[in-house]
């Protein structure tokens, strides 16, 4: 699906905030980058979704994503304040140029697919800030996209609310068999929602390892109490230890 | 609490006409320095209808100035948004016609356009003073754009034309309404001394009443004229406050109900 070869980026400042990054991806993945803050995951996610352009290196896609292919969450959910929930969902659609009906109808859907129908007519001043990820999330899904990225999504929110995101983000890319890069600081977070875990670490940004996850998903009720978990949870805390270091 | 709201300030005006009657009467203030309330109402009634003519005079003018100040000052903020050199060019020369007190610039401007025609000048200098506000608003409401939301239309490739109208044009309202409130006042204010400095025949609104009387010591008149004027000032922010409210109130944070 996406294949990065050698990709580095220097900032204008001259800091090298990339250096010699690879990184494959098949169809379907779901693939979380880890690593400690300022080592360039957000960089490298702003990259491969096309809002900045590399200094060196190749990235390729196969098939190449059309307009609107890939859906991009970010750090803060973004809406825009103006409009409902349900116009938020819509503003891909309305770029498109979909049709009035079209699109209230696919935003509906979207509103539905992560539990928020009854939520469609409200501002976002309304909405808490997990509904407000959830809109977020809806908008990225609504041009049905084969790729989703995920930029620290749900670092704002509380523990409760963030399994909950978890769990249902799971089951919305794998049932959609969505191909989904995910950069995240939480260990816990990134062993239970994907088949890998890339650890990057900083000065100059860099992919240093990786851990395969071998579970199933949808993961098992108790996945996130099991020693398997922790196990893995160890071997990546390990790995971000080393990555800090 | 609402019949308070307005029932607050009704009383405490009313309290302070009687005090004014009562002092005017008990000092036995001169007429021609301080006429008493009562006065002013029998001014106001005796020449209703030549006032009513003049603020309508004044009204018009303040109106227009206004609309062509805020249709003047959006589109000239359009521009700099979309040209960041035309803002470099024409920002300083914006700043330039604001800082100049209009008051001194005013006898070039009626010698220019309006000797033929003096409410023309008017309409000039009061679009001057209502203007810049609006432009400087919008500039900076304009750029102050949810970056992440430029970057989620750049995303899916969307045309300067929808970036402007559906994240721009919106994020700039909280910043312009406020602006059109000033400029609201300002046009009026504007239109009055571009009156004054117009002069005697050359236009009838509210300020040549005010001289006109003051000139004949009719001062009764004179606060019957200026009374007129500040009710149109406040009108004019009344329905510029219910505009602003009607926009903002669904979505902006200033506009929340927050229970604690």
């Amino acid at each position: 699906m996406l294949s990065i070869t050698h990709l580095g980026k220097i900032f204008s400042g001259g800091v090298a905030a990339l250096e010699n990054v690879n990184l494959h991806m098949a169809r379907g993945e779901f693939v979380s980058l880890l690593g400690p803050s300022g080592c360039g995951k957000s960089t490298l996610l702003r990259i491969i979704a096309g809002l900045t352009a590399p200094s060196s290196g190749q990235m390729e896609w196969a098939p190449l994503p059309a307009k609107g292919g890939i859906g991009v969450v970010f750090q803060e959910p973004t809406l825009m304040p103006w409009a409902s929930a349900r116009k938020n969902v819509e503003a891909p659609l309305r770029i498109a140029g979909v049709g009035a009906h079209a699109r209230h109808a696919r935003a509906m859907e979207m509103l539905a697919l992560v539990g928020l129908e009854n939520f469609a007519d409200a501002y976002p001043r309304t909405l808490s800030g997990g509904m407000k990820m959830r809109v977020a999330i809806a908008r990225a899904l609504v041009t049905q996209p084969p790729v989703l990225l995920l930029d620290e999504p749900f670092a704002a929110l509380d523990e409760i609310t963030r399994q909950q995101l978890n769990d249902d983000l799971l089951d919305i890319c794998s049932k959609a068999k969505l191909t989904v890069l995910f950069v995240t600081h939480s260990a816990a977070e990134a062993v239970y929602l994907s088949s890998r875990v890339l650890m990057m670490r900083a000065r100059p940004g860099t992919i240093l390892r990786e851990t395969r996850i071998n579970a199933p998903v949808p993961r098992a009720d108790g996945f996130r109490h099991s020693p398997q978990f922790a196990a893995y949870c160890g071997e990546v805390s390990a790995a971000l230890r080393e990555a800090i270091a | 609490m609402k019949a308070a709201h307005i029932l607050t300030p009704f009383l405490v005006v009313l309290v302070m006409l009687g005090l004014w009657e009562t002092l005017v009467h008990l000092w036995q203030v001169p007429a021609f320095v301080l006429p008493p309330p009562s006065a002013i109402g029998h001014a106001l009634v005796d020449d209703l209808s030549s006032l009513l003519f003049s603020a309508w005079m004044t009204l018009r003018i303040s109106l227009t100035a206004f609309v062509l100040a805020v249709a003047g000052g959006v589109a000239l903020a359009v521009l700099f948004s979309q040209s960041r050199l035309l803002e470099m060019a024409l920002f300083p020369l914006a700043v330039i016609l604001q800082v100049t007190p209009i008051v001194a610039i005013a006898p070039l401007i009626v010698i220019w356009v309006g000797i033929d025609n003096p409410n023309r000048a008017l309409l000039l200098m009061a679009w001057i003073a209502a203007f810049f506000p609006v432009l400087s608003n919008m500039t900076l409401g304009l750029r102050a754009a949810d970056h992440g939301l430029l970057d989620l239309y750049r995303l899916y490739g969307a045309t300067r034309w929808q970036v402007l109208t559906q994240i721009r044009l919106p994020s700039a309202l909280p910043y312009l309404l406020p602006a059109m409130k000033i400029s609201g006042g300002l046009a009026l204010i504007g239109t009055v001394v571009a009156e004054f400095v117009a002069g005697s025949g050359a236009s009838m609104g509210l300020a040549w009443r005010i001289m006109e009387s003051g000139n004949r010591l009719q001062i009764a008149k004179m606060f019957a004229a200026l009374l007129l004027l500040s009710l149109l000032g406040i009108a004019i922010f009344f329905c510029l406050s219910a505009l602003e409210n009607r926009l903002l109130r669904r979505w902006h944070e200033s506009r929340a109900v927050r229970e604690i």
